[in-house]
């Protein structure tokens, strides 16, 4: 079985929620609690990723992450090498086609806490900074959660996106998604059952957590 | 140390026009109908909302003036604050709650003794009753040391019973207290019962005619303009 291709999807997953999780907070932030010029427009850019086909944004990707294009150009500055057909590419990619899943959940966790809980807070002495830590934070956990395991779980599925950008290198960009179809192409039907097998206990497993967080969070 | 506040600004309905002051030691109970804009002039006492005009002094320091352009946070006046019924933060205990900005822990133990909740500290604010919620809100304004007290409807969420009670243990800790007292009230009873100094609140403007057109329209209203008359004196209900 082809343990190397789930090693690569597990670790991109858990790199591009944790990426995301801090990425995407200060952003639902704001959309939860600031009123500014363009604010709805860019709010709709944030999600264009949920909207639009993958071929579609990995299209456009590889132009900006490419050689020639703003991304990639100061990739190569920095490091070198080319972003594309790297690990690094494919957690960029990845973050970019997962952003909605993370900002959307959350966004709607801040915007459920009382705007008196924070008035409380800021006559206590707290700062907006202290505020969002010790009173925002805690009472979105749940929503918090949830952004995670569905960012967790759309970037184990991702495929066509970190098809086009990262290709399929093992070790490095060959993710489960992408060895399957590799495998069904060759008529290796055995070895690709083997991987899609082992995506049920993972994606059963964490339904059962969320489950879980959801009968905490009514408790 | 006291406070000198006046405040414009335009609401939709009316607009609110109010000056007054409460010495230390002492309980301003601002008193009028629901929407006449009571919550308004302490949350602009608070800093929670922006007076077009006005100015508001405490002791030496401006908190706000609107010709110089001064507007302390919030947060950096010190107050104490009670709402009406959502000081409290669901994810801690009572314990925590109170805590949650004291000068000293210690003294949170002594708070929680006075006013009979210590047996609680360790429950979550929506498993207690009202009553010891707002008791709970109160010794988390006091443990932060505030150099005044807002206190907007504190009782209103409450049954009648409950209400009693905890209106007689604020009046108790009243004296016990150094700093300026700033009460909220729709209640005539509970203003007169509390009250150092009455301000009847109208659309936003002190209208004292109204108080005593309230009171002559209750059914004791003898005993009652009486009270008006002599608040210090009256422990009418």
């Amino acid at each position: 079985m082809d343990y190397l291709a789930i090693y690569v999807t597990l670790k991109l997953a858990l790199v591009t929620t944790i990426l995301l999780m801090v990425i995407a907070a200060p952003v639902a932030y704001a959309l939860a609690y600031y009123r500014f010029a363009g604010k709805s427009f860019l709010e709709a850019l944030i999600y264009l990723p949920m909207a639009l086909p993958p071929t579609v944004i990995g299209f456009y990707l590889i132009i900006i992450m490419g050689p020639k294009g703003f991304i990639g150009k100061m990739w190569q500055m920095f490091t070198g090498g080319s972003l594309l057909f790297t690990f690094i590419g494919i957690a960029t990619a990845s973050v970019i086609y997962s952003v909605p899943f993370a900002v959307q959940p959350m966004k709607a966790a801040f915007s459920k806490i009382d705007r008196r809980l924070l008035e409380s807070a800021y006559v206590l002495g707290l700062s907006r900074k202290a505020t969002f830590f010790r009173v925002i934070i805690p009472n979105s956990v749940s929503g918090i959660a949830a952004a995670a395991i569905l960012v967790f779980l759309h970037s184990i599925g991702a495929f066509g996106v970190l098809l086009m950008v990262g290709g399929s290198i093992p070790g490095e960009t060959k993710v489960a998604s992408i060895a399957i179809y590799e495998a069904v192409e060759m008529m290796n039907y055995q070895a690709a059952g083997m991987i899609a097998l082992s995506f049920i206990p993972i994606s059963y497993a964490f339904l059962i957590l969320i489950n879980k967080l959801n009968e905490g969070a009514r408790s | 140390m006291s406070i000198e506040v006046s405040f414009k600004k335009k609401l939709k309905y009316f607009d609110i026009d109010i000056s007054f002051s409460c010495a230390k030691k002492n309980m301003v109970v601002m008193i009028g109908p629901s929407g006449g804009g009571k919550t308004t002039i302490i949350r602009m006492l608070a800093g929670l909302e922006k007076p077009k005009e006005g100015k508001v002094v405490f002791g030496d320091d401006v908190w706000f003036d609107s010709l110089r352009r001064i507007n302390v946070p919030p947060q950096k006046r010190r107050l104490g604050y009670v709402f009406q019924d959502y000081n409290l933060f669901p994810h801690l205990n009572l314990y925590e709650n109170a805590t949650f900005a004291a000068v000293n822990k210690k003294e949170v133990d002594e708070l929680f003794e006075l006013f009979k909740i210590a047996h609680l500290k360790k429950r979550k604010p929506q498993m207690v009753s009202g009553g010891e919620r707002q008791r709970c809100a109160i010794c988390q304004a006091l443990a932060r040391h505030p150099r005044i007290l807002l206190l907007d409807e504190p009782l209103s969420a409450l049954d009648a019973i409950t209400r009693r009670g905890l209106r007689e243990e604020l009046k108790n800790l009243k004296g016990k207290m150094s700093f300026p007292i700033i009460y909220v009230t729709h209640d005539i009873t509970e203003a007169l019962y509390l009250a150092d100094e009455l301000l009847p609140v109208v659309e936003g403007k002190n209208d004292n005619q109204w108080l005593q057109r309230m009171m002559t329209r209750e059914p004791s209203s003898e005993v009652a303009l009486r009270a008006a008359r002599e608040p210090r004196l009256t422990l009418v209900y």
